[in-house]
């Protein structure tokens, strides 16, 4: 089990690795900055001073290997805009988008697996038909226009849910969780469903019920631990996902989170916030795969014995 | 299989051959009315802009946001943006934008996901762990958040959007593809025409595929709607089609400020987003259930008798 996780670990961190250089390189793709925070009446020597102040002067190689110099020694540099610490500005948006994240897939999680379970037991019923209709619906629907139909409907016209900020009581949640929900949940109930038909005609199945477990024991003891895998697999991906949902959601919404934050340094040229908030978002990434790989294994001991010491 | 246990015993009466998949899509009346709305959005886009000549670009301003009426003959139909354009026609044109960078996106994606996870994972080994860690690296990154960066540097223009859609796509299929193969490739048919001589590819093609297929096939038709939805969020961002150019996203960023005044602007492309994404993915269960043939003879029931355990026990009593 521990030569599992230690494998895991070291090829887990490729991704995160490339992803951080890869941003870094890419960003300094769209150009240099200094066309947008210095006026057009900037002289020479002022946008060289800029340049050199930044580093932006320097060979692509010598900023990155710089930048990993400060990494190392947990300094993240400076933000243009704000000229706050770039690792702040990263650290306060965080918890805003991990809230929302964690109640919006907690959610989708408990009830996919109610629902789809539910489905699964009689397929073709009529609850199995609407579940699926619906879990279709939701996962098909566009979550920006979902959001702007929310604001139409129950903001402007009903006038019982704010329309946008994260000051106020419960009800700020109720529409940025519901738009970053919808699309998990619809995939969710459908993963959790197929599998779990699946699983339900499976000979063990019939086995457990010829030795006469409960119908309860059947469905939830046995069938859904071994439907478990693909809904872990498809949660992973649809939890990585959220950051774009995220993306959508916090522009909407003026949710001060990561998303946000992420859009705004990209188009502002911000590439002190946009690495950090990148590196971020790869490590929490990062350690949500080994958490998966742990449950994997957990669940599966083929998954422990498939990999050599 | 548990097709032999679950199937009415009707091998001796009925024909070798599967029913032909019309009369069963004519038997999911969901289904067919899936599909009939997919052709129809097809058909929309093809001979729409044909029918409709500039009706999508020419300007009234006479005629600024006028609600849907019946009274300004067919482009009226569904009112006017704030530059008098209708929106009708503008939904027929942006039909077309939208399936461009859909459809490509979706094959490009499920041919080389899908040949190079069957591949790793039939091989097993260095090859599939080479596979999986670039799979890996492409996922661990939010795919909206790439395609801003990526169309950021290049230009966002059809093809770039294409491209970078279909690239976030691809480890989907590679990970499905390769968890089929990998557990198919021990099981005994595949021994034995391993045993047989047949080498790797021909061994993919024709004993692995078949299998795969129900599956990557619906992941296909469900990931029609994510790249359109894809499409549709970058677009409404900002960093997708541009205009003069128009897609259904970008018509709904567009109408976003008119909300309060002119509600249809907004509301009518994401309707006909969530049409379009909902057909595909009705379609999409259907076609899971009609390529599986441990499943296909439940769509050969009538509605009613489906999925009903009496069914099954009658005949295999």
């Amino acid at each position: 089990m521990t030569t599992f996780l230690r494998k895991r670990i070291v090829s887990s961190a490729i991704p995160l690795v490339v992803v951080v250089l890869g941003v870094f390189i890419l960003a300094r793709l769209t150009g240099n900055p200094v066309d947008l925070y210095l006026p057009l009446s900037a002289t020479a020597e002022q946008r060289a001073a800029f340049s050199a102040e930044h580093g932006f002067d320097q060979p692509i190689l010598v900023q990155l290997w710089d930048y990993l110099g400060q990494v190392v020694q947990l300094d993240f540099g400076e933000s243009l805009r704000t000229g706050q610490p770039a690792a702040e500005m990263v650290l306060e948006a965080f918890p805003a988008t991990l809230q929302l994240a964690a109640v919006t897939m907690l959610i989708a999680i408990v009830g996919a697996v109610l629902i789809g379970s539910l489905a699964a037991y009689r397929p073709n019923s009529l609850a199995d038909r609407t579940s699926s209709f619906l879990s279709m619906t939701a996962a098909s629907i566009p979550d920006f226009w979902f959001a702007i139909m929310g604001v139409l409907v129950f903001g402007v016209s009903l006038g019982i849910l704010p329309t946008s900020g994260v000051t106020g009581g419960p009800e700020v949640w109720v529409l940025p969780i519901a738009t970053l929900l919808i699309r998990p949940f619809g995939v969710l109930v459908q993963v959790v469903r197929g599998s779990m038909v699946a699983a339900l005609s499976a000979p063990y199945v019939k086995v457990a019920r010829s030795k006469g477990a409960s119908e309860q024991r059947v469905v939830f003891g046995h069938a859904l631990r071994n439907a478990t895998m693909p809904v872990l697999t498809v949660a992973g991906d649809l939890t990585i996902g959220l950051v774009n949902g995220a993306v959508v959601v916090e522009t909407i919404f003026g949710w001060p989170g990561i998303g946000k934050l992420m859009i705004d340094s990209i188009l502002q040229r911000d590439f002190a916030v946009l690495q950090a908030a990148v590196l971020l978002t790869a490590v929490t990434i990062f350690l949500l795969n080994i958490l998966i790989d742990v449950c994997y294994a957990l669940l599966d001991a083929r998954v422990r014995q498939a990999v050599p010491a | 299989m548990t097709a032999t246990l679950d199937r009415p015993d009707d091998t001796a009466a009925a024909p070798k051959r599967p029913p032909r998949w019309w009369l069963l899509l004519g038997r999911d009346k969901l289904a067919a009315v899936a599909a009939v709305v997919l052709g129809l959005v097809l058909l929309t886009a093809l001979i729409g802009p044909l029918l409709l000549g500039d009706a999508a670009t020419r300007q009234d301003l006479n005629a600024s946001l006028r609600p849907p009426s019946f009274d300004h003959g067919i482009t009226g139909l569904l009112g006017t943006d704030i530059l008098g354009r209708s929106v009708l026609a503008r939904l027929v044109e942006a039909a077309g934008t939208t399936l461009s960078v859909a459809i490509p996106a979706v094959l490009f994606s499920l041919v080389a996901g899908s040949a190079i996870g069957m591949w790793a994972g039939y091989h097993g080994g260095r090859r599939e762990n080479i596979a999986m860690r670039v799979a890996d690296v492409i996922l661990s990154f939010p795919s909206l958040l790439l395609a801003v960066v990526v169309l950021y540097v290049f230009t966002p223009s059809v093809a770039n959007i294409v491209f970078i859609l279909a690239l976030a796509r691809i480890p989907i299929y590679l990970r499905t593809a390769r968890a089929e193969a990998a557990e198919l490739k021990s099981r005994l048919f595949v021994d034995a025409a391993r045993t047989f001589g047949t080498t790797s590819w021909p061994t993919i093609y024709r004993h692995i595929l078949p299998i795969a297929m129900p599956t990557l096939l619906t992941v296909a038709t469900l990931d029609f709607c994510f790249v359109m939805l894809s499409e549709s969020s970058l677009s409404f961002l900002g960093i997708g089609i541009q205009p003069p150019d128009v897609s259904w996203g970008l018509m709904v960023a567009q109408g976003r400020q008119f909300l309060q005044t002119a509600w249809w602007i907004a509301v009518l492309p994401g309707v006909a987003i969530v049409l379009t994404t909902v057909s595909a993915t009705i379609l999409a269960a259907w076609v899971r259930l009609a390529t599986d043939p441990a499943q296909r003879w439940r769509l050969t029931l009538p509605t009613s008798k489906r999925g009903k355990r009496s069914v099954t026990t009658e005949v295999t009593a």
